[in-house]
């Protein structure tokens, strides 16, 4: 959990080989609160930095889960359609949400450690 | 509701209020050229029995449906409405009460609709409902979008045999999304682009058809099967869309419960399947328990809905037509599945002795070998002009197919005549008689 980066949409992105796998943090589904629904993106779509490719719903809240790299979804986490509260029980490994194969691992300059996320997290 | 007059002491208080010194001020958005510049040309106040009498003269150049022999359809019809369904609709508790913002609190009206939802999944065969729409024609626009956005698909394919006030409100709801929309019959072949097939069953002229091999092509390359119904008493009598494939079905619910109303308010019906019931437009209630077990209704999944999702929301329309919907719930539960039924086929009988009536009018050719209460006839005559010659004889002999498609110089010939239960043996010979004549 220690390779995670963060983006400041509380987003945690994990790179292994040229493939990113990309959840929430876990301060942002004790902010949600219960998960009850993820929309998770086609895979083989084509994505940039930015684009909106998910949506998380709690009971409180539907939210927009956006790529945090450009590239081309890979895989989605199919426990989620079934479990959605795998969001809340696991949310920075079992509860992650796509994976996209990264155009350019340069955009992750800048995104956050751990330790500067959970800074940043306490505002 | 209570009548709040205003005086021009509450207007300027008002102005003060906000900080404003003409009401001008607050239509500075609005170019002058728009604005009116001088007060309405209304005539002054008049007495009450004054205004009784200019009323009831314009209410008598009406011609009621239910006055003499009425033979309209094309999309709203007449029906027997029992006198229990506008009293039972009248009480205070269902008819004042608008969509409540704090849902829960209104057991009753999240039952009723819950019913109501029930009910429209029966009868369509589909296993979800939404709690209505405004009509059938808006419902078939949200069908088209939902769909779109289900499949993440571009390209609709609407059959040009659609009634043309559901493909213009299609048209209408989309133009500033990125749809490429096709209207043709008979219909193309359909590939893994396409979003959906939207037909109308029985469709506009009056055909009815089996749709199971069109939803099976759908479904093939992964498109959605959309069945309008713009006649919801004909799910009495023919089998479903649900079973015949549909993945969405909108329906005119105003046939049971609802008068004709001039064109509205009516009843939109919605419903689909569960895969797709987040995409799915509009309220829906959900039946559910309370912390001590017992059964409780409740509004269930509004995160699609507008006052969350905002512009991202599934559909504008984050309402539904509550009195309508009440008034078509009760209407059903009186005639109970065995009377939806029998009207079903009390409405297809009628027709079919109107349709041997007028198959030996000379200059009569009826297009149509299956229908439900609604035909096409051919007439060897202009059917405008027909129509017309039958109004002087005080028989409403249907809708002028030109009506709907005044482009379509092949069709100034055909007559679109529907028949319902309301319709006697009398009205049907009397029909005759006069078409008869004005054929001559």
């Amino acid at each position: 959990m220690s390779d995670h980066l963060y983006s400041e949409d509380h987003e945690w992105i994990n790179v292994e080989g040229d493939v990113g796998t990309i959840g929430i943090s876990n301060f942002a589904q004790e902010q949600l609160g219960d998960v009850v629904f993820v929309d998770l993106p086609q895979v083989g779509t084509a994505v940039s930095k930015g684009d909106e490719v998910a949506v998380v719903e709690s009971v409180k809240a539907a939210s927009e889960i956006y790529a945090p790299v450009s590239g081309e979804i890979t895989e989605v986490n199919e426990v989620l359609n079934e479990t959605p509260e795998t969001v809340n029980a696991d949310a920075e490994n079992g509860g992650w949400f796509f994976k996209i194969k990264l155009a350019d691992p340069g955009e992750m300059d800048g995104m956050m450690d751990a330790e500067a996320y959970a800074a940043f997290a306490k505002g | 509701m209570r009548y709040l007059p205003l005086g021009d002491a509450d207007r300027s208080d008002m102005m003060a209020q906000i900080g404003i010194s003409s009401i001008d001020d607050l239509f500075e958005g609005v170019p002058q050229s728009a604005r009116l510049t001088k007060p309405l040309d209304l005539p002054a106040g008049q007495g009450e029995l004054a205004v009784e009498r200019a009323i009831s003269a314009l209410a008598a150049k009406n011609r009621p449906m239910g006055a003499g022999p009425s033979f309209i359809g094309a999309g709203a019809y007449r029906h027997h409405v029992p006198a229990s369904v506008d009293h039972l609709i009248q009480r205070s508790e269902f008819l004042t009460a608008y969509t409540p913002y704090q849902p829960e609190i209104s057991q009753g009206t999240l039952q009723v609709l819950f019913e109501f939802q029930t009910q429209v999944a029966l009868i369509t065969g589909m296993d979800v409902a939404n709690a209505s729409m405004y009509d059938g024609a808006t419902a078939c626009a949200e069908a088209v979008m939902m769909a779109s956005r289900a499949t993440r698909r571009k390209h609709i394919v609407m059959s040009s045999n659609l009634h043309p006030h559901y493909r213009d409100s299609v048209l209408t709801a989309s133009q500033f999304l990125d749809l490429e929309i096709d209207v043709v019959e008979p219909l193309p072949e359909i590939d893994k682009e396409t979003a959906c097939v939207v037909v109308q069953n029985p469709d506009v002229f009056g055909r009815l058809r089996d749709l199971t091999a069109l939803g099976e092509a759908c479904h093939e390359v992964g498109a959605l099967l959309v069945v309008a119904v713009p006649e919801v008493v004909s799910l009495g009598a023919v089998k479903s869309p649900g079973e015949m494939g549909a993945d969405i079905v909108v329906c005119e619910g105003q046939g049971i419960g609802n008068g004709l109303n001039y064109g509205g308010p009516y009843l939109g019906l919605f419903a689909t399947r569960d895969k797709y019931v987040r995409q799915m437009p509009g309220r829906l209630c959900g039946e559910t328990v309370d912390a001590d077990g017992r059964r409780g209704y409740v509004l269930t999944l509004s995160a699609r809905e507008q006052h969350i999702r905002r512009e991202k929301a599934t559909s504008n329309i984050c309402t539904n037509s509550g009195l309508c919907a009440l008034a078509f719930s009760i209407h059903l539960s009186l005639l109970g599945e065995d009377g939806f039924k029998r009207l079903a086929m009390l409405n297809h009988q009628t027709a079919s002795r109107l349709a041997d009536k007028l198959a030996v009018v000379p200059g009569v050719e009826i297009l149509e070998d299956s229908y439900f209460n609604e035909f096409t006839l051919k007439l060897s005559r202009n059917a405008a002009e027909v129509v017309d010659e039958l109004v002087a004889r005080d028989i409403l002999g249907g809708v002028p197919a030109s009506r709907l498609f005044p482009d379509r110089e092949d069709l100034a010939d055909h007559l679109i005549v529907a028949a319902t239960e309301t319709n006697t043996d009398e009205d049907i010979a009397a029909f005759a008689s006069a078409l008869q004549e004005v054929l001559s």
